[in-house]
């Protein structure tokens, strides 16, 4: 991967620091008028998410990261891994618990989810920011409920809890924000 | 609009152009009221301040009479003001544009606006009370500042970083340093450059938002072109201004001696050398001012955008500029 100096650093570059690739959030100039000139820089780790500030000499390097996002169909898990393909190439790649970070409660296979490869090497995956899931198991609601007013928690297919409304029962399908992991509406069937 | 359909667009606003020539007409005002005397150097001359952490920018010259050769955008009027005081002009003020390459950022500009002035007959602390006398006559109009305060700056680092600028030694500098919220390999930086990184990183942060903030004796290692203090040798007669964290103004008890100015000027020329960078002329011109005998003074430089930007609590230094780097 290419190497970058302190004139080219900028918002949006995947860097490796410290041996982990990281995408630059900020990047600031610093010179006392009778001093030496450094770039403050902030970055987020790609594979924790933890937030570091460091601070660089003018002529010091960053090393790119050959860090990619793709679209990548869900396959299947095996409990312990997650397996996505291109469906371009059909190249298929393994995601661990930590790469998925949560994602897993809301996916099913076929389902096309973000991911981020890191030397080809999935580190994040990203559920679509919108899916429609059926609940597998609810409180039956009260008779005479609405659909204004109060909410209890549905099990989803994918294993996610979410808050609904009460007259969503058991069977039915709901759409969720992944993302907020907030129910939005009834699902289409 | 965006991309190169919007590039002619001034970036600055209307407001901060007006605000501009306001500042300009209040500070010859206040300059007027006082005494000192406007006045023009060039902005482009054969000699140049070699500073190690200064790079200027030069460009080749052509003219009847003249034989091609390298002239400096200037990265302060210093070197010619003094020419003018070494010839008897009393106290003088200029505000003009100077240029630093390779320098931009949030509050960088590689060309930007300087207001610089000499006090002769004066001593340093005396000309501390006037910078910040000006910057609160010109921050009136938007917030009241509150008295500003004075402090040195070994008692800030001693205070805010745990550590003496003259006995902490090296490795706890460096440690101090690898400490801080945003640490940096210190690997090739020496005392000065280290010191520097705590000033900024624990001290500046420090420095309250609402008033002038003075900070004085800076060690004789950055000295610069200012005096060595008398009664304590370990400290330099520089002092700098801020409003926050932002530094405003640089300011010295000139070094008047021309057989120590030469001294320093040649450390600094073969330092510049020792990092491969273009070689720079002795600025002889300037020497001979001092050697002809520069009145006993003090001087200093104030980046007037910043104290524009200050006034109109603007986030970075490209909401004051009419056309800032890359739209130059």
């Amino acid at each position: 991967m290419a190497s970058y100096n302190m004139n080219q650093v900028r918002t949006g570059l995947k860097v490796l620091e410290s041996g982990e690739p990281n995408v630059i959030i900020s990047c600031d100039f610093i010179k006392p008028g009778k001093g030496q000139a450094f770039t403050r820089v902030k970055m987020r780790n790609l594979l924790n998410g933890r937030v570091n500030e460091k601070t660089y000499k003018p002529g010091d390097l960053l090393e790119g990261a050959d860090v990619i996002e793709t679209s990548m169909q869900y396959l299947y898990t095996d409990g312990e891994h997650w397996f996505f393909m291109n469906p371009d190439t059909y190249d298929q790649v393994e995601a661990d618990a930590a790469a998925l970070g949560g994602a897993e409660q809301w996916i099913k296979e076929e389902d096309i989810c973000s991911v981020t490869l890191w030397n080809g090497h999935p580190i994040l995956v990203a559920a679509p920011n919108f899916v429609t899931r059926e609940v597998v198991e609810t409180d039956p609601g009260l008779k005479g409920d609405t659909s204004s007013g109060g909410s209890k928690p549905a099990k989803l297919e994918t294993g996610a809890v979410v808050k609904v409304p009460l007259f969503i029962q058991t069977g039915e399908s709901i759409r969720v924000d992944t993302r907020t992991g907030e129910y939005v509406s009834r699902g289409k069937t | 609009m965006t991309g190169e359909a919007a590039e002619w667009r001034p970036n600055a606003g209307l407001a901060a152009l007006k605000r501009r020539a306001a500042m300009l007409a209040e500070l010859r005002a206040f300059f007027a009221e006082r005494g000192v005397l406007e006045v023009e150097t060039p902005l482009l001359s054969a000699e140049t301040t070699p500073d190690l952490h200064l790079e200027p920018l030069s460009s080749r010259v052509d003219a009847p009479g003249v034989e091609c050769r390298r002239m400096y955008l200037q990265t302060s009027p210093e070197l010619a003001m003094k020419r003018l005081l070494a010839a008897g002009s009393g106290s003088i003020y200029q505000v003009c544009k100077a240029f630093r390459g390779g320098e931009r950022g949030r509050w960088h500009n590689p060309e930007f606006t300087i207001l610089e002035w000499y006090r002769v007959g004066w001593d340093v602390h005396r000309l501390m009370r006037e910078v910040a006398a000006l910057i609160e006559t010109l921050l009136a109009g938007s917030r009241r500042l509150e008295p500003a305060v004075y402090a040195s700056y070994a008692e800030l680092l001693q205070r805010h970083a745990e550590v003496d600028p003259y006995d902490s030694p090296t490795e706890a500098l460096r440690r101090a340093v690898e400490d801080t919220p945003s640490p940096v390999d210190t690997s090739g930086l020496d005392r000065d450059d280290l010191l520097s990184r705590l000033f900024g990183e624990r001290v500046e942060p420090r420095f309250a938002p609402d008033r002038v903030t003075v900070v004085f004796g800076y060690p004789a290692s950055q000295a610069a072109m200012a005096r060595l203090n008398a009664s304590d040798p370990r400290t330099a007669e520089r002092f700098e201004a801020y409003v926050g964290e932002i530094e405003l103004a640089n300011g010295y008890g000139e070094l008047c001696d021309p057989v120590e100015q030469r001294q320093r000027l040649e450390r600094d020329l073969a330092s510049r050398r020792g990092t491969g960078r273009p070689p720079l002329p002795m600025p002889s011109r300037f020497l001979a001012a001092l050697e002809s005998g520069l009145p006993h003074c003090a001087g200093v430089a104030l980046g007037l955008d910043r104290l524009l930007g200050l006034d109109l609590q603007a986030g970075s230094i490209d909401e004051l500029i009419a056309f800032p780097l890359e739209r130059a």
